[in-house]
């Protein structure tokens, strides 16, 4: 069609809530990662433990069940223990997975946008610096509570259903399944947006993001054994957010984790600098001094 | 439109009837002041403009394109303030931007995306819903002229092709002013004419006021009716070109033969003395703006009577170029 039979007018239909324009974000990410099969592989991956959970807690509750699996599953299931302890080792697992799916999407969130001068067409728009990034927060952040509190709190709730006065006695591991994943999606997400941030390229992108969680555990270790301190570990973002969780699970106290106290004042102060970092890059333009 | 709004000034005949009411300023600087890295990039900015087509002129690194980002809030301004539409840029960012439209002068982009794509998000996030962005991304893209080319990647694009998208994203969801920051660049010249034939259809159109940024004074001269020249992030001088125009202010060039200096000289002091105004030129070539009380004819008489020859006579309008020149010439801090 050529243009010149075409003419302009104008849209003069209604607008939508701006309070919900962040929201947009993640919908079009999301059409973009899934398209991916290898992803889709992983974060079906990423619900086969809580669906083994789902089973045994059933089982264990279920004697007719147990027979047809005969005794040594059955016994299995018996003497699986739903406590802390359960819980504890799910939130691991489910967290080391949420690490990996980081690793995958985040560093596509922002460094393509920097580099094809994006940021100016978002800006441009009533649509604030925060909003962007709450936007591209949130892409991670649904993402990974699908795959961290969502499937431990319905593990949670199921176990509940099927004993009574569990529930009584084991209220905190819901408190420590919401906080210990919310603590972790957090400093997570702001993590790789500051890296997607600074570093434009995505392969470079998640090899540094790598290397904070390796390089510095080992560089951590290596401060403890060559000065023989503990603080070394409060390098490590694994040392840090075992010892968040190993207290809210109320596991009890571990020489191989730092302090709890010390670990929150590591986590939050990872949390501000990558939100600072954020912060200075997230601009529609640079202003060179 | 708030109580802030400045005085209206006199509609131009050339403004359609239709909107010819909508006068008020579309950009108000109030000693807008702008520093960059400690440097002073806009200084004390005053001016009021209320054209359907808006020029922005000036050398590289006159201040154009960071007058429009600091419109945008993109930076914050040191002194002063701005209103578009009359909404101060320094409280009213939100609306501000709700009612701009903004093509950046660089590629600008989201990669990975079509083209239907990347503009239906444009729209969206302006706050089209979805269910119209998909719509309105379709019309704007045929409008521009990448109808058949919208489910290509924008990745993929040649360059004049990404200078279409980038319009059509900034008018995707109606702004009332358009942000065109040098829309013209790197295009050939079939793409460049597609673009101000453009840029004077959605002029034409009247329901968008367009600031056009360029360093390129034909681009403005044909899609402009007011230019604001800038030089050293001052305004160095303000025209209303479609004042101008009307006006019809003719430049006569003279080219002049005489047998003795002194009848030349005399002959420009005859005519001077009867209202016409000299501009610059030697005794042997004259530029001058004939007074209403005196024809090409009595030229001729005159001449003729201090013999001297008028070997050419050139009718010569003060075009944009000149009125450019002057302004690099002059001193700055003009206020409008």
């Amino acid at each position: 069609m050529s243009v010149y039979e075409q003419t302009y007018k104008s849209y003069k239909g209604p607008l939508t809530p701006t309070w919900s324009r962040f929201l947009i974000i993640p919908r079009y990410a999301y059409e973009v990662v899934f398209r991916s099969k290898l992803f889709v592989g992983f974060f079906a991956l990423c619900f086969a433990l809580p669906f083994i959970g789902l089973i045994l807690i059933y089982l264990k509750h279920n004697l007719s069940a147990l027979q047809i699996f005969g005794t040594s599953a059955g016994e299995i299931a018996k003497e699986l223990p739903i406590n802390n302890s359960f819980f504890y080792y799910g939130q691991w697992y489910q967290g080391a997975l949420a690490f990996l799916l980081v690793l995958f999407v985040g560093p596509a969130l922002v460094a393509p946008d920097l580099r094809n001068n994006g940021l100016a067409l978002y800006l441009s728009r009533p649509f604030s610096r925060t909003e962007y990034m709450l936007g591209k927060m949130s892409v991670l952040l649904i993402l990974l509570s699908a795959i961290t509190w969502v499937p431990g709190l319905i593990l949670f709730s199921f176990q509940a259903s099927l004993e009574k006065g569990w529930l009584a006695n084991n209220l905190s591991i819901a408190g420590a399944i919401l906080l210990g994943s919310w603590v972790w999606i957090l400093f997570l997400s702001l993590l790789a947006l500051a890296v997607s941030a600074w570093v434009k390229w995505k392969p470079v992108a998640r090899i540094t993001l790598m290397g904070l969680f390796f390089v510095l555990m080992g560089f951590g270790g290596t401060i403890n054994q060559a000065m023989d301190v503990w603080w070394g570990m409060l390098f490590s973002a694994w040392h840090v957010i075992g010892s968040i969780w190993y207290s809210l699970f109320d596991m009890g106290v571990s020489d191989d984790l730092p302090p709890a106290g010390a670990a929150w004042i590591a986590l939050t102060a990872g949390c501000l600098l990558s939100l600072w970092l954020l912060y200075r890059r997230i601009r529609a333009y640079e202003v060179v001094r | 439109m708030s109580s802030q709004v400045q005085p209206m000034t006199p509609a131009t005949p050339a403004v359609p009837a239709s909107h010819a009411a909508d006068t008020a300023p579309v950009i108000s600087l109030e000693g807008l002041a702008v520093s960059l890295g400690g440097r002073p990039i806009l200084q004390g900015l005053t001016a009021s403009l209320t054209g359907r087509c808006i020029g922005l002129l000036g050398p590289n690194g006159a201040g154009k394109t960071t007058l429009l980002h600091t419109l945008l809030g993109f930076y914050p301004p040191n002194g002063g303030t701005a209103r578009v539409c009359g909404r101060d840029i320094r409280h009213d960012l939100r609306e501000v931007r709700a009612l701009l439209g903004y093509m950046p002068e660089n590629d600008a982009f989201i990669s990975g995306m079509s083209g239907v794509r990347f503009v239906r998000l444009m729209a969206e996030l302006a706050g089209v819903p979805k269910s119209q962005a998909i719509e309105r991304a379709h019309e704007v893209l045929f409008y521009v002229g990448l109808g058949e080319a919208r489910y290509r990647d924008v990745g993929s694009y040649s360059l004049g092709m990404k200078q279409l998208a980038k319009l059509a994203q900034a008018l995707v969801h109606s702004p009332k002013v358009l942000f065109l920051d040098e829309p013209t660049n790197g295009l050939d010249p079939p793409a460049r004419t597609r673009m101000l034939q453009l840029i004077r259809d959605i002029r034409d159109a009247g329901e968008v006021r367009v600031i056009l940024s360029s360093h390129l004074l034909r681009d403005v001269e044909e899609c402009c009716e007011e230019v604001l020249v800038l030089k050293n992030g001052r305004i160095a001088t303000y025209s209303n070109l479609e004042e101008e125009r009307r006006a019809n202010r003719k430049f006569l060039e003279l080219e002049l033969r005489s047998e003795t200096e002194g009848a030349a000289a005399a002959f420009a002091e005859e005519i001077e003395a009867r209202g016409a105004e000299l501009a610059a030129g030697s005794r042997q070539r004259l530029k001058l703006v004939l007074p209403e009380s005196l024809g090409v004819r009595d030229l001729y008489e005159l001449a003729a009577a201090r013999s001297v020859q008028i070997r050419r006579l050139d009718y010569k309008k003060d075009s944009l170029e000149d009125i450019f020149l002057k302004a690099m010439e002059g001193g700055d801090d003009v206020r409008v």
